[in-house]
């Protein structure tokens, strides 16, 4: 079976930039991701392109052959729709079809354009990842089912506020010095705590920002990258997926998020490692809560321990289990379908030690992306290793 | 043409009316499932048997939330208590009138309604105490 490299990626930064489009958004993304990978573009076979809320946000479907426009490719071009975890589905695909032997170079990627629905309007947007009749016309949000897992976790297993106040302080720690950030500022436990509820028990600094942004990567097989002299130390080794009823109260389980633990089961079992072997992780942290439902599906915890994984400084760079170096969705922005590839870029970057925090990881091996969509109804985990 | 705001959603709407009219109903396959229309398969075993069984009347709180930060569709009704209630064959979620959001539990006993929303007059599932 063929191996899957990645041979560059790109990301725009994240953040507030109303005016920008998606078009312009994922062609500076794609831009960056050849010329880091130093790929032809006349070799791409296919683009897969994950967005959400382009209807929308921009009034525009059939994402696919704009965005293969904007890239400066001439292929064909599919988008993927599995609500925030929508590139990470794409990302698949193409591992697939390089594994197959159908295709040697693919781009991947996706972007979201989402400021400039304004607060509200980007909530309504987000909001559609739920059930429409039976969660949204009760006035569910998507910070509301956060909030609602967050109680259910606290009830079953315990944690406090605090506890997930140290995620949000953790990650934005991190980010300090990660330029393309949307946040690079430190806030304190107190800070969480006193801000604004958005939905209780869930604050404003508990939730990550509503952002633009594109990120982008160019797959090739190992054949391409020895063929073509292409510098691509990061292999994808592993790729799993995992689905879950679309409503929340439709599950067993309100405070464990077991599609992401298929998806991580599948991607370790396909890299052969175990949780024991990761040394790094990116993961879905929408919300607080949601990075501590992760790294227990990832095996980086037992299920409803991990709830003070940030207070004991364990997931903090230079712990343990360093878990979202980059900043995570929290500091770094989350436009939504660029997030999962803009995941990949990280841990890509951590691995080759082109990071601005690769510093803290300099001996890593093994690194991990975990991409939720809506309550972890999709979730799409991705096994990265240096293979020299 | 009909505004699409307009059509019915067929099951939906209908379970909506019977628990208006206190006969409210989830549907169940011939394995037990419970789930909620409009459905044609049981989602747990894909079982095709459903049939339509009188909800119980009063479910537990399992979780909640108070929402300040609403969607455009409930900006007059913010700050709102959204909760997951346990029928026993079936959850629902819901929003919680009635109580104030300070003294919500978990495990609080409750039956439900269909009221409308203070900003659109949409219809909606409603809890109340028991």
């Amino acid at each position: 079976m063929p191996g899957v490299r990645v041979a560059g990626v790109g990301v725009t930064s994240f953040g507030n930039a109303p005016e920008r489009t998606g078009r312009d958004l994922f062609g500076e993304a794609s831009a960056e991701a050849f010329s880091d990978a130093g790929v032809d573009r006349a070799d791409v076979e296919s683009l897969y392109y994950g967005n959400f809320m382009g209807e929308l946000a921009e009034h525009q479907g059939h994402q696919g052959p704009l965005m293969a426009e904007a890239a400066g490719i001439r292929a064909p071009a599919t988008r993927y729709e599995t609500a925030c975890a929508s590139s990470s589905a794409g990302v698949r695909q193409a591992v697939k079809d390089i594994r197959n032997g159908e295709a040697d170079v693919l781009l991947v990627g996706g972007a979201e354009r989402m400021t400039n629905l304004g607060t509200a309007g980007a909530t309504e947007a987000l909001a559609i990842a739920a059930d429409d009749l039976w969660e949204v016309r009760q006035g569910m949000t998507f910070p509301g089912a956060y909030a609602l897992m967050a109680r259910a976790y606290f009830e079953q297993f315990g944690g406090t506020r605090e506890d997930l106040a140290e995620i949000a302080v953790k990650n934005h720690e991190h980010a300090l010095d990660n330029e393309q950030a949307q946040y690079n500022s430190e806030i304190s436990v107190e800070q969480v705590l006193d801000a604004p509820m958005v939905s209780e028990p869930l604050g404003l600094y508990d939730s990550c920002p509503i952002s633009d942004g594109a990120a982008a990567a160019v797959l090739v097989s190992d054949e391409y990258a020895t063929d073509h002299d292409v510098d691509a130390p990061v292999a994808i080794t592993g790729t799993g997926q995992g689905g879950d009823q679309l409503a929340l109260h439709d599950r067993e389980h309100l405070a464990t998020s077991p599609a992401a633990d298929e998806a991580a089961a599948e991607a370790y079992d396909e890299a052969g490692i175990s949780a024991a072997d990761v040394d790094l992780a990116e993961v879905h942290d929408c919300f607080t809560i949601a990075e501590v439902l992760a790294i227990e599906s990832l095996g980086l915890y037992e299920t409803g321990e991990g709830v003070d994984a940030a207070t004991r400084g364990e997931t903090a760079a230079g712990g343990e289990n360093p878990v979202n170096l980059s900043g995570g969705l929290k500091a770094k922005g989350h436009p939504v379908g660029a997030t999962g590839v803009g995941q990949i870029a990280d841990v890509v970057k951590l691995l080759r030690g082109d990071h601005v925090n690769s510093d803290a990881v300099p001996d890593a091996d093994v690194g991990v992306a975990h991409n939720a969509g809506g309550t972890v109804a999709s979730a799409v985990v991705h096994v990265m290793e240096v293979r020299e | 043409m009909t505004e699409s705001e307009d059509v019915r959603n067929e099951g939906f709407d209908d379970a909506l009316d019977a628990v208006a009219e206190g006969e409210g109903y989830y549907l169940e396959c011939s394995n037990g499932h419970g789930s909620l229309p409009p459905r044609r398969v049981c989602p747990d075993c894909g079982d095709t048997e459903l049939t339509e069984q009188r909800l119980p009347a009063s479910g537990e709180i399992d979780t909640y939330t108070v929402t300040h930060v609403a969607t455009p569709n409930f900006a007059d009704d913010a700050p709102y208590v959204v909760a997951i209630a346990d029928f026993g064959p079936v959850r629902l979620t819901g929003q919680l009138r009635g109580v104030d959001p300070d003294a919500v539990e978990t495990g609080q006993v409750v039956g439900v309604d269909v009221a409308t929303t203070e900003t659109t007059g949409e219809r909606l599932l409603v809890f109340e105490r028991r």
